[in-house]
């Protein structure tokens, strides 16, 4: 199949993107590496008027040190970031997801921006971002505004970006020496995520001295399992001071049931794989 | 309608497409490169892999417009001009890394990735790497063993 015709702009600065959104604005989508999206235009579960094209716009790419937080700019694509020898040093659980999204075609095209403005609640970047206690920064025509990882996923496929603004960069506060791992349930290649566990741990000899956990695919949004960080802290990085932890995981979820599993089963996968998540990020895996 | 231009195969192309046209179907429609295969139409199967500036995508989950400028190269720009086969190509063939062969052009592109990539993978690496790309008719082994002729990590048992 082939989308519905739309009429297509590619902008070569982040200026002129929010021109052409604020001209077409109901009628317009913008597209990022379009991994998403085009499949959406290809089944016509969405026929935009516009399609704004940020691919074109160079000053989105990259990453980059700053200071205390690293700067992924929102089209920088997977396989950029999951690469990028800065996000190894100081932000270890992201590269560990990239190696688990899609495959290698698609995190050739897909952008780190796009996917998490597309808000998938299976999506595999959510969690580790939200772990990670990610910040948002988006353009509208009122200037530059910071949501907090905490504000940034409303609802399915819904974030606090407004229609008149473009997310542009995530700043990712560092975790340097934190060991990270990102376990993800799944019956078939690249399929999406059953239930994925993003963690990420601090060490202080065989103490987990802090922990920060995310959650794929348990809810409408991705979440941060605070109950879990909060049972870690302190604990040994043993398996049953873990397992321990990991119990806690599925309280306050709300995770869908649908052919690859009911919410009762996903709670009990996501103890299991927040178990494994945490003891893999402490070394003990 | 929007006027692109780029390189295909080596060879310069200029065209007014619309702009929900997609690569596969400006490949093989307007250019006739039929080489590129169209399998799944869900963007899972990784039939229509070619190469865009020089890295593995789906063209089916491109749009030609978005490959304004670029250089695109496919199944059919692989081998040499007096018809020499790419050397993926010629492992393919020798350890007859197919069954039906409509995966092959895919599997085949992807696999000039991979081994650009990492010229020395393990067998784990080379499933991986091949995640993207189905053959519906499950003969995973011997393409396996194909990139792996291919790398000259085996001698590459011919089936």
């Amino acid at each position: 199949m082939i989308p519905a015709a739309f009429e297509y702009v590619a902008p070569t600065s982040v200026e002129e993107a929010l021109a052409a959104l604020a001209e077409h604005g109901d009628d317009a989508k913008i597209i990022a590496g379009g991994q998403s999206l085009l499949p959406v235009l290809r089944m016509r579960l969405n026929a935009p008027e516009w399609v704004i094209d940020l691919g074109r716009i160079d000053s989105l790419r990259g990453v980059r040190d700053g200071g205390d937080h690293l700067v992924i700019g929102a089209m920088t694509t997977h396989h950029d970031v999951g690469r990028d020898p800065l996000v190894h040093e100081h932000a270890l659980l992201i590269s560990k997801a990239i190696t688990h999204l899609a495959d290698a075609q698609v995190r050739h095209r897909g952008t780190f921006g796009g996917a998490l403005a597309h808000a998938d609640p299976a999506g595999d970047l959510g969690a580790p971002a939200l772990a990670l206690g990610s910040t948002f920064v988006v353009q509208g025509p009122g200037g530059t505004r910071e949501i907090p990882g905490a504000d940034f996923f409303v609802d399915l496929f819904e974030t606090a970006i407004s229609d008149d603004e473009i997310l542009t960069e995530v700043r990712v506060p560092k975790h340097d020496g934190w060991g990270a791992s990102y376990e993800k349930f799944v019956r078939i290649a690249h399929q999406w995520p059953i239930v994925a566990v993003a963690a990420t741990v601090r060490l202080e000899g065989d103490t987990i001295a802090e922990a920060r956990v995310g959650l794929t695919n348990m809810g409408s949004t991705p979440l941060r399992a605070h109950a879990v960080e909060e049972a870690l802290a302190g604990r040994p990085a043993t398996e049953d001071a873990v397992a321990g932890a990991a119990a806690l995981v599925a309280d306050g979820t709300n995770p869908p049931s649908d052919l690859n599993g009911d919410a009762d089963y996903r709670r009990h996968i996501a103890t299991v794989m927040t178990r494994r998540a945490v003891l893999a990020a402490a070394g003990r895996g | 309608m929007a006027r692109i231009n780029l390189t295909v195969d080596g060879s310069q192309v200029s065209d007014d497409v619309e702009p929900r046209m997609l690569l596969v179907q400006y490949l093989r429609e307007q250019l006739g490169k039929t080489g590129t295969v169209i399998g799944c139409d869900t963007s899972n199967c990784g039939a229509c892999t070619v190469h865009l500036d020089g890295t593995s995508v789906k063209s089916c989950n491109v749009l030609a417009v978005q490959a304004d400028g670029a250089e695109v190269t496919t199944i059919e720009g692989l081998a040499a001009e007096d018809g020499t086969l790419h050397p993926v190509q010629e492992a393919f063939r020798e350890c007859h890394g197919l069954q039906c062969g409509f995966c092959t052009p895919g599997m085949i592109m992807q696999t000039v990735d991979l081994l650009k990539d990492n010229p020395d993978p393990s067998e784990e690496a080379i499933r991986l790497g091949l995640e993207g790309n189905l053959c519906r008719c499950t003969g995973y082994h011997n393409i396996v063993r194909a990139v792996q002729h291919a790398a000259g990590t085996t001698e590459g048992a011919s089936a």
